[in-house]
């Protein structure tokens, strides 16, 4: 390294640190916009950083900077269009691509300088590392995989869990080529060794998403995030760059954080979330089944009056609302209620929504405003003073079965919605949530059940209050 | 082991328990913007694919640092903006109804004729509603 390039890696480290001061920014909503801005400017500086050192090497081509800003911006380009015009009920899937091309372009890097060495007669052994391959396998898998949930997320790939016989033989075989084929690229410079590791790595990632199911995916993505983050640090180890490595370990750090988070909320572990999903998957089922008995069934006016005449109302969102393209309703309907001096608060489940923190953006996009939207250990102790608890699209995180041993959702933490003095679940039909089981909270004497799709029963109730009142 | 090699992994480690402090922190409100910034940021392997360009010197070299340079900048620049858009929307008070909006910026202009600076994001947080 030498003095020229030591300086530059100075200002990296400025780069880094303001990476770290704007995640802590991000510790509140009234500081986070300036987080963002912080790690913008911190980009900015390594972006400026890394033209000083392409510069002053002197070495770039012509063609290579013509490849290299074109590439530069073709890609911003893409990005700038694709985040701006994301309708926010698709933000996971933009997530997941993100992720994707981060940890593609982490394997790229890995590739090429095991390529470029190759090249160099005799060098590739000694400088072919444990981080090269890491990155290489990492990167490959993150990219395949993000793609495949991100997939699942549009919609374009079915939600449900897909699980076929043999279909874990193929995983395992996956992993022995690719981890064998690393090793081997160790002791033999070889340019075939490295397609297969990173063909094989494609294919796992594949693999270990495809039987995934879609209420699973907060957890999914969280960990593919944590994979990008640690492939950059592989990518910042092979290179020797302090920036990616500072970065990618900060992303890391946090996707390891949200995936443990994410799967506590589920009381399940990571191995059984990837092993694969429930039997039944979250498809909503379009038949309105038998309706139960003991099941008692509203229209919009008898849950409007129930509204109107409450002083608290605890709404509940869950994926149904995402899915509806309802959080307008659902917010003028809770604006309705406020104006109407009812105190409305909003529960919301840690894994409610298909990426953490879901159903606050959703909201936050409605314009309610974030004081309202309140965590499950906060919210819980308030239900049981609650005049209507009112259900939008939530399912498994409100069935009281939980609290049960000995069922599919046995210890996971749920919303204490059967606390509340009445119940109203909005819900297309009595299908079963994610994990295939029936929801007692229905059959509660205090549960009305109100058959409708999310946007429209936001409409209709907004109506039948304002008539009523007025 | 050579020393380089120690400090990047010094770096690494120190890093990895920097970002578990700070993260863990973070209320559960965040969390989509939390994972779209941390995004954002794994985009800095934009520089990684840039350097490759040091020592691209043939078509296989060009085209594979054109692929990552096109996959970090739209990384980097499409996480950016997304989380921006999404910072952006949350409020502490909501922001004033469009049917009430000519009242209200009116008294909003009359308390706000000292910050002429602050209009437009009074505006935007809804401070002419709270006071009206």
């Amino acid at each position: 390294m030498t003095g020229f390039t030591t300086n530059v890696q100075l200002i990296y480290v400025l780069a880094a640190a303001c990476f770290v001061i704007g995640l802590h920014l991000m510790n509140s909503p009234a500081t986070a916009r300036r987080g963002n801005q912080v790690s913008i400017a911190g980009m900015v500086i390594a972006g400026v950083a890394t033209l000083i050192l392409l510069i002053h090497d002197g070495t770039v081509t012509a063609t290579g900077w013509i490849v290299l800003i074109s590439g530069a911006l073709i890609g911003s380009a893409v990005g700038l269009y694709a985040a701006q015009t994301i309708k926010m009920t698709a933000v996971p899937q933009l997530v997941s691509m993100f992720n994707s091309v981060g940890g593609g372009a982490a394997a790229l890097v890995a590739i090429y300088s095991y390529y470029q060495a190759e090249s160099n007669v005799g060098g590739v052994l000694g400088s072919t590392t444990v981080f090269t391959v890491l990155d290489l396998i990492i990167g490959s898998v993150t990219f395949s995989g993000s793609i495949i949930a991100a997939g699942k997320l549009q919609g374009v790939i079915g939600g449900q869990p897909i699980i076929f016989k043999g279909s874990r033989l193929i995983n395992l075989a996956l992993a022995v080529v690719a981890i064998g084929t690393a090793a081997f690229m160790f002791s033999t410079a070889s340019l075939p060794a490295l397609l297969i590791v990173v063909l094989a790595s494609l294919g796992f990632g594949v693999m270990m998403v495809l039987p995934i199911g879609g209420a699973d995916m907060p957890v999914v993505i969280s960990l593919l995030n944590a994979f990008t983050g640690t492939a950059v640090a592989m990518a910042g180890f092979v290179i020797g760059n302090w920036a990616l490595i500072v970065a990618g370990a900060l992303v890391g750090a946090s996707g390891g954080i949200l995936t443990k988070l994410m799967a506590d909320a589920m009381n399940r572990s990571l191995v059984n979330i990837i092993v694969g999903g429930f039997g039944t998957g979250d498809s909503i089922a379009a038949v309105g089944g038998p309706v139960d008995a003991q099941v008692r069934s509203i229209a919009a006016d008898d849950a409007a009056i129930q509204l109107a005449y409450a002083s608290k109302v605890i709404i509940v969102p869950g994926y149904g609302l995402a899915a509806a393209q309802a959080q307008h309703g659902v917010a003028e309907l809770g604006k309705i209620l406020e104006d109407r001096g009812i105190e409305v608060s909003y529960a919301i489940h840690p894994v409610a929504g298909r990426m953490p923190g879901h159903m606050n953006v959703l909201l936050a996009e409605a314009n309610v405003p974030y004081p309202q939207l309140v965590e499950m250990d906060d919210i819980n102790p308030e239900f049981a003073r609650t005049d209507v608890a009112l259900v939008i699209g939530a399912n498994d995180v409100t069935n009281p079965a939980a609290r049960r041993p000995g069922n599919e959702i046995s210890g996971m933490p749920i919303l204490d919605v059967d606390q509340a003095k009445s119940i109203i679940v909005i819900k297309r039909s009595m299908g079963h949530g994610y994990a295939g089981l029936e929801n007692e909270l229905y059959f509660n004497p205090k549960t009305s059940m109100y058959f409708a799709d999310a946007k429209k029963a936001m409409t209709e109730l907004s109506s039948a209050v304002k008539t009523l009142v007025a | 082991m050579s020393t380089a090699l120690v400090t990047d992994l010094t770096i690494f480690v120190l890093a990895l328990l920097v970002g578990i402090e700070v993260i863990g922190k973070v209320p559960a409100t965040l969390h989509t913007p939390l994972m779209s910034a941390t995004n954002s940021i794994h985009g800095i392997v934009l520089a990684g694919a840039l350097l490759i360009g040091v020592t691209a010197h043939n078509p296989v070299g060009y085209v594979l640092a054109f692929i990552a340079a096109v996959f970090a900048a739209a990384n980097v620049v499409g996480g950016y903006v997304v989380t921006g858009r999404m910072l952006k929307m949350f409020r502490k008070k909501a922001a004033p109804p469009p049917a009430s909006r000519g009242q209200v910026s009116q008294e909003g202009l009359e308390s706000l004729n000292g910050h002429k600076g602050l209009r437009g994001l009074a505006g935007k947080v809804g401070i002419g509603r709270a006071q009206s």
